[in-house]
């Protein structure tokens, strides 16, 4: 549905996409996620035919949008970050005006009746847009976006300043609009990714560091080797057994305290339990176990492991990360380089080799 | 095209801007006939004609300050821009809109002449001798209406330019006063510069030097096609600014 080729973009000097080519099916999700000037907006921007790319191709429904940016037009429908809304109309006449604008062929009054009730603003139509609060304005943003019932549908950052509320009414609707619409999203909310998207597109400065399914994501991420142990006992004694042990990668005692037991994390191999035999252990050295919990991993880990490795900081502020504990850890780092080889791969490998070079320059 | 045509013609009447517009230009109209036709005891309209381009230096800007500039600051741009429709219909819609209002205007301000018709008439029936001749010349208050429509689409282009170029109202309107007022005002400058170079070249910028054939009930082909190009060359220029934000 939508074909993205070497899209490379430069503003100036400075290069905002460089060189990002996906595939996008028909009736698919996909979040671009990023931080903040990573080039998602650009991205968008090019693909609805707003600005255009320094080069590469981008082609919507077969048409290419910066050869045949009419017709190409006709199968999106866009929320840009700051919805587009005329504030001296009302809900009706600015629905009205971007029927006529897209030229749409439907029967109107049936149309516009149609998105009210899929967005819910049939209790706002006739009221003036300056009037309306945040959370409406965004919805009729949206309804703009499904006018004429466009193919792909794109939005930039649909759920910001919305309540909570509103913004898992969005979600919803979302994932409504994907059955039979393909869209594509940007956020920088992770969990909005992982609630609405198939498909999880990175993109840091400007390349994509990652694309995969959300569920291969989700279960990287849930194969989880962390734990954190209380444990009573010796403190020193037990950090060394706990070193010591086979299959644990790295042991360290946490600052907090429960009762006269001190607090653990501990993180094994790929592919080994430690918990049994480690419960046998203590009980041989009468260190009675009193918690063990597994450590949860967010995609927001992954999401910042995969950041800042695919654009390493200076390394005086890694290494105070590091020390503070906010460093990444091992499995972190790993499923991060791993969805990021893959991404390498996909793109014609060369990324990989490149952020090879870049962390290796770095850690000098 | 047609969208935009439309949404523009009923926001220049939500807001009082339309009012406004219509309501100066009328007024301006009135007083300027009344002062240079009946008070100055003449039927000549040309002075009135001349006497309103000048007032088209407030008037105009009035119309077209908010045109691309509003849409600018309120981000609606992005809108028109992804639309499928092409940046030509976009200025276009516009352009027409401010026209529609310009013209609108212009032929119910011609309202102004039935007094001096009236008079005349009356004037004809008390004559003792044959009195023809007396009364407003029809011809040339047409061929003077021609011109003053045309020097205002021009200026409507022109404003419409200014305004693709900033997000800032205010900005927009005082660089269109300013280009205006120089365009009208080098006429009067004109007629103190005695090298011939000199006047050549201030004579192609100012739109009124052509303006005199009008006066005289002459529809001047050149003088019309000169104003034409104007607007097509200043509506040439916003596309292209529009072409050039999307490829810059």
């Amino acid at each position: 549905m939508i074909k993205i080729e070497h899209l490379v973009k430069n503003y100036g000097s400075n290069c905002a996409v460089d060189d990002i080519s996906f595939e996008v099916k028909k009736g698919e999700i996909v979040g671009l996620l990023g931080p903040n000037g990573a080039g998602k907006s650009t991205t968008m921007n090019i693909l609805t035919g707003y600005l255009s790319a320094t080069s590469g191709s981008v082609s919507v429904a077969g048409l290419d949008v910066l050869d045949n940016p009419l017709e190409a037009k006709k199968h999106i429908g866009y929320l840009p970050e700051q919805p587009p809304l005329y504030l001296d109309m009302t809900v009706e006449e600015y629905l009205i005006f971007n029927y006529n604008l897209k030229g749409c062929k439907l029967n109107r009054t049936r149309h516009l009746e149609e998105i009210c009730d899929v967005v819910k603003i049939r209790d706002v139509y006739k009221r003036v847009i300056k009037n309306l609060s945040k959370g409406y304005r965004q919805r009729v943003g949206i309804a703009q976006a499904l006018i004429g019932s466009p193919e792909v549908i794109i939005f930039d950052e649909p759920t910001v300043g919305l309540d909570p509320k509103q913004i898992i009414e969005v979600r919803n609707l979302l994932r409504n609009l994907g059955k039979d619409h393909t869209v594509i999203l940007s956020t920088h909310i992770l969990q909005e990714v992982q609630a609405v998207c198939d498909r999880i597109v990175i993109i840091n400065k400007g390349k994509i560091v990652a694309d995969e399914l959300t569920e291969n994501i989700t279960r990287a991420v849930e194969n989880n080797r962390r734990f954190s142990l209380k444990i009573c006992g010796p403190q020193k004694e037990v950090l060394n057994m706990l070193r010591s042990k086979p299959g644990v990668v790295y042991a360290e005692v946490m600052p907090q305290r429960d009762g006269d037991a001190y607090c653990y994390t501990v993180e094994s191999e790929v592919g080994v339990d430690i918990r049994k035999s480690l419960f046998y252990t203590l009980a041989e050295k009468n260190w009675p176990l009193v918690g063990m919990e597994a450590l949860g991993m967010s995609l927001e880990d992954i999401f910042i492991a995969i950041v800042d490795q695919s654009a390493p900081k200076n390394r005086y502020e890694r290494r105070e990360r590091v020390r503070s504990g906010k460093g990444h850890s091992e499995t972190q780092r790993e499923i991060a380089k791993t969805l990021m080889d893959n991404a390498g791969k996909k793109q014609g490998g060369e990324y990989s080799a490149l952020f090879g070079e870049e962390a290796d320059k770095d850690s000098k | 095209m047609f969208a935009i045509y439309k949404k523009e013609l009923r926001s220049y009447f939500i807001n009082a801007i339309g009012y406004v517009y219509v309501g100066v230009f009328l007024a301006a109209a009135a007083l300027l006939c009344c002062y240079t036709t009946i008070g100055s005891q003449s039927y000549d309209a040309s002075n009135y004609f001349t006497a309103l381009i000048f007032s088209f230096i407030i008037l105009i800007p009035l119309l077209t300050m908010k045109l691309f500039a509003e849409e600018k600051k309120l981000r609606t741009e992005q809108l028109l821009l992804t639309a499928p429709i092409s940046i030509w219909s976009m200025v276009l819609g516009k352009y027409l809109a401010a026209a529609t209002m310009f013209v609108g205007t212009a032929m119910i301000s011609c309202i102004n002449f039935f007094p001096m018709y009236t008079y005349a008439r009356e004037e004809r029936l008390a004559a003792p001798y044959s009195s023809e001749h007396l009364g407003p010349v029809t011809a040339e208050i047409i061929s003077c209406l021609v011109g003053v429509i045309l020097i205002g689409l021009a200026f409507i282009s022109i404003g419409l330019f200014v305004s693709s170029l900033t997000e800032n109202q205010l900005a927009a309107a005082v660089i269109t006063v300013a280009i205006i007022l120089v365009m009208l005002v080098l006429e009067l400058v004109n007629q103190y510069i005695d090298t011939y170079a000199i006047r050549f070249v201030i004579d192609w910028v100012c739109v009124l030097s052509r303006f005199s054939n009008f006066t005289v009930g002459i529809l001047d082909f050149s003088a019309i096609l000169y104003y034409l190009s104007i607007s097509g060359v200043f509506l040439l220029l916003t596309v292209r600014v529009y072409d050039k934000r999307r490829w810059g």
